[in-house]
């Protein structure tokens, strides 16, 4: 087992490693360089001037140099300084980091609650009228476009009704708990209405499936309550390919927290990366993508030895 | 032996390499499914290789059937080297057939398509001689004419097997691997398909590569017998010596197995135990004297060579005790 | 044996039987029915362009946020276009881009899953490494990358650069660049089983090589599970298109796509808010049909799937 955590370890760190290669290319890829706004803001700049500003941050180095230099020093924990907050890219990074989190785990909890309510209710009776609304539900959970429902649910419940505040994390400063609390309800609800969808689908053809196996009808005809049935002998069987399946769909669930709080203006991962393309902030651009690898890249991580230790048969391999 | 040599295997060895020794050190595995055999088919004749399942026979089949290449060891086409230019020529010469028909025909193409398949692949015929040999295969192997234009999902597992005997006919070849051909179906289909290649066998000259496991089927069709264990070959001897005098004590064993009506089945001494060693660890010495009702000290250090039984010039058997 | 050739085809009965199992599943049938409508309305952008003579692209400042009229059906936009006009033009851009973009990442994926099933050994394991790392990467952010991507800087012109061919072009060739491994994963899953098959090994007996093997037996026998991942992949690329041209990476105005509609739509909904409902609701209609669809497809293929 613990083989098995390093392999799978050095396997994330080098598709991490190449990665960080692929991402520092393509932001050189994108428009202007980091020199642009300094000599734009300065019109007296020479050629000369100019090349030497460029020999100095070393952009006239190869690719691959460059690179490697920045390697290093993002090894030794520098990566850089972002340019549109005039702040160290981690010292930004840090409280973005925290704030996707806080929307993540909040939808994530509702999402995952609610499908598996609606995934076994649906499961009961496959085909009935309850399991057909549900799978209509589910439809359009996946179908949905995130942004739009994001926008859908401001119109209605900010604009229309005034109920929510349609962006921002808080009022004024920190707000306290309540008022972040009051700001996340909308994001957190858009977030977890558009994964239910997926989720639902999972746990409803899991627990089909595991209600038709043997030992479930051995429980049955032992007399076990049907309550008993579906939660204790079912249920626990069918959590596992649910359980592996949502953690591998982390990097959808994360793409679509980054949509939401970008629509809903919270100053968190997505926002950040969002505008600092927008801006050329090159480092942090460079710094949000690889920490967005990172996310992903662990919980792949975790999702394999969840599975491995559900389901011991596959445990070691 | 009725005729001319078609193929030889002389000394061929199949390992398969099942990894390990990567960079997390494990030790390296191999498994020896085919150990040093040497055999020979002629025109018009049946060889039968029976074992058990593990005992490298559909290993051998492969080989013959030019889907495995051996580890070590050579082949002989026609009396010649087998090199690319002989394998062409033998490709159209050796066929296969399988055991499972409903995994051995497409189920996306039509019955006309299969059987002309190999014409097609070795770009031997046009588009309507493919249709028209296919046509007369088809009666050849006992269809109607109408099965041309279905698909196999419409078939039963006795009329694919014949559908699978009409592909391997197609290239008019002179040897036919059969790997199994009846284990997959019913017993009263069984005998249909064995009359079925008894009397292709008679009317184009065929020989036969008959793989089982079963030496009661083997007993109607073939010429001779190839007793196979753990890769080796055991015993090799005519048909009717083999079941009247087996020399070696697995084929002793398995003939015992062997139901027969209005006989005892033979108890005590000759039956075996215990099962088959794992190719990946043969036994050191005879690989048949951990099972071996006769082993000796000699069997467990030194390995017997396949040689004629004692005053029995066409049968050889590999143990140090034949009879 | 004048008759083989005449004969009736019989593989259509399991086509036959297919439909009737697909026309079982309700929702996929009016999927389908609402597909072909929204098809229909995209197309009609011509008739009624030359009926109403308006061009969907002219702006007018003076006609901002017109309420439906005569002139114009459903009102103008922020532009003070035609928003019925563009609605259907944009429909023609974001349904071409869905399926140019799984047609050209669905045969990469293809190659890929082929060529790693059938070949195996090393061949396979450095394919699927590679599948897997891109499988892993955050799609997103990837994508807004790629988008902003400045393409002079690949050493193309800046006509060709700034021209709407090239948003078009572009979003279609990343998206097909990130959208292959469900495909690729599938096929080559295919590849494997088929390939062990007894069918295949009579076909490399006579002598066939691989390319014979992977034309003649893999593709065919792979070929129901890639029309059910093609038409599941067509609704997910409608929503990547959707969410790049809304944030400005994809589709670049005034060429209209249901995405990029939307771009002012965050102002919009205090002012207008039809206009920030009728586009997204259209990638909506139209994503949830071709999901039913598939799910259609699937039920309609697998005979072993229970009605859903």
């Amino acid at each position: 087992m613990t083989r098995f955590i390093l392999r799978r370890l050095m396997q994330a760190l080098i598709v991490l490693l190449v990665m960080s290669f692929v991402i520092y290319g393509l932001i050189g890829l994108m428009p202007g360089d980091p020199l642009d706004i300094m000599i734009a803001s300065n019109p007296g700049a020479t050629p000369e001037v100019v090349a030497h500003l460029r020999a100095i941050y070393g952009l006239d180095q190869p690719l691959m140099l460059r690179y490697w230099h920045w390697l290093i020093s993002a090894l030794m924990g520098d990566f850089g300084f972002s340019r549109i907050h005039s702040q160290p890219t981690l010292e930004v990074l840090g409280p973005a980091l925290l704030q996707t989190c806080k929307l993540l785990l909040a939808s994530f909890v509702v999402s995952v609650v609610l499908s598996f309510v609606l995934g076994i209710v649906a499961a009961l009776r496959p085909g009935g009228i309850v399991d057909s609304f549900i799978s209509l539900f589910a439809f359009a959970g996946i179908s949905v476009p995130v942004f739009w429902l994001a926008l859908m649910m401001i119109l209605v419940f900010a604009v229309n009704l005034h109920w929510f505040p349609a962006s921002g994390m808080a009022n004024i400063g920190d707000g306290g708990f309540m008022d972040q609390a009051r700001h996340l309800i909308m994001p957190v609800t858009t977030l977890a209405l558009a994964n239910t969808g997926g989720f639902i689908r999972y746990v409803r053809a899991s627990m089909i499936e595991t209600l038709r196996m043997d030992h479930v009808r051995t429980a049955r005809a032992k007399g076990a309550g049907e309550g008993r049935v579906v939660l204790i002998h079912a249920f626990r069987n069918a959590l596992i390919p649910v359980v592996t399946v949502i953690a591998l769909n982390f990097g959808t669930l994360f793409s679509g927290a980054l949509l939401t709080e970008t629509m809903f203006a919270q100053p968190g991962m997505g926002k950040m990366i969002y505008d600092s393309i927008l801006g050329n902030d090159f480092n942090l651009a460079l710094t949000g993508l690889l920490f967005a690898t990172v996310v992903t890249l662990l919980s792949n991580l975790l999702a394999d030895l969840a599975y491995g230790w559900l389901d011991p048969r596959i445990a070691v391999r | 032996m009725s005729g001319a040599e078609i193929f030889a295997l002389d000394g061929v060895s199949v390992h398969f390499d099942l990894g390990g020794g990567g960079l997390f050190g494990r030790a390296r595995k191999t498994l020896r499914a085919v150990e040093h055999v040497s055999l020979t088919i002629a025109d018009g004749e049946t060889l039968a290789l029976v074992g058990e399942s593990g005992s490298g026979k559909s290993t051998l089949g492969n080989v013959v059937g030019g889907l495995q290449v051996p580890t070590s060891g050579t082949l002989r086409y026609r009396g010649g080297p087998m090199d690319e230019a002989a394998w062409k020529r033998a490709r159209r010469d050796i066929q296969m057939v399988f055991q499972d028909p409903f995994s051995a025909l497409d189920p996306r193409m039509p019955v006309s398509a299969i059987i002309a398949e190999p014409l097609l692949i070795q770009g031997t015929a046009t588009a309507a001689e493919r249709r028209a040999r296919a046509a007369e295969l088809v009666r050849q192997v006992g269809l109607p004419l109408d099965a041309l234009n279905r698909y196999p999902h419409e078939f039963s597992g006795g009329q694919r097997q014949r559908i699978a005997i009409a592909r391997a006919l197609a290239p008019d070849p002179a040897l036919i691997v059969a790997d199994e051909p009846l284990s997959a179906l019913d017993v009263s289909i069984q005998s249909q398909i064995l009359n079925l290649m008894q009397e292709l066998r008679e009317r184009r000259k065929l020989a036969y590569l008959f793989i089982s496991h079963d030496l009661a089927v083997v007993n109607h069709l073939v010429d001779r017998v190839a007793v196979l264990y753990l890769g080796r070959v055991v015993e090799l001897a005519p048909r009717a010596e083999l079941f009247a005098t087996p020399s070696h004590p697995y084929t002793q064993a398995l003939l015992a197995a062997v139901p027969r009506i209005g006989r005892r089945r033979a108890r005590g001494a000759s039956s075996i135990k215990g099962e088959m060693p794992s190719p990946l660890a043969p036994p050191p010495g005879c690989v048949f004297h951990p099972r071996c009702p006769k082993a000796q000290a000699v069997c467990r250090t030194k390995a017997p060579v396949l040689e004629p039984a004692p005053g029995r010039a066409a049968q050889s058997a590999a143990c140090h005790f034949k009879e | 044996m004048s008759g083989i050739a005449t004969l009736p085809d019989r593989a259509i009965s399991v086509g036959r039987l297919r439909w009737r199992r697909f026309r079982t599943h309700r929702a996929a049938v009016a999927s389908l029915i609402v597909l072909a409508l929204l098809v229909l309305f995209c197309l009609a952008a011509w008739p009624l362009k030359t009926y109403l003579g308006i061009d969907p692209d002219a702006t007018d400042l003076l006609a901002r946020f017109d309420p439906p009229s005569a002139a114009h059906w459903l009102g103008t936009d922020d532009a003070g276009r035609d928003e019925l006009l563009r609605l259907m033009v944009g429909g023609q851009i974001s349904l071409l881009v869905g399926l140019l973009a799984t047609a050209i990442g669905g045969i990469f994926g293809l190659l890929i899953g082929v060529t790693s099933g059938y070949f195996g050994g090393r061949i396979d394991a450095a394919l699927m490494r590679f599948t897997d790392g891109m499988i892993i990467l955050p799609l997103l952010p990837l994508l807004i990358v790629l988008g902003a991507l400045d393409l002079t800087k690949l050493g193309f012109t800046k006509e060709f650069a700034t021209s709407g061919a090239a948003g078009f072009w572009r979003i279609v060739v990343i998206i097909s660049i990130v959208d292959w491994t469900s495909i690729a994963r599938l096929v080559r899953a295919a590849a494997l089983a088929i390939k062990e098959r007894d069918f295949v090994r009579a076909a490399r007996a006579s002598g066939a090589g691989p390319f014979y093997v992977m034309r003649a037996h893999v593709l065919p026998n792979v070929a129901t599970p890639i029309i059910v991942a093609f038409t599941l992949t067509v609704g997910r690329v409608i929503l990547l298109e959707s969410v790049l041209s809304f944030l400005g990476f994809g589709i670049v105005p005034p060429t209209p796509s249901w995405g990029n509609m939307l771009n002012n739509a965050q102002e919009l909904v205090n002012t207008a808010p039809a206009l920030a409902v009728y586009p997204g609701l259209l990638i909506f209609i139209t994503v949830i049909a071709v999901n039913f669809v598939g799910d259609g497809l699937q039920h309609a293929f697998d005979p072993r799937s229970e009605r859903s």
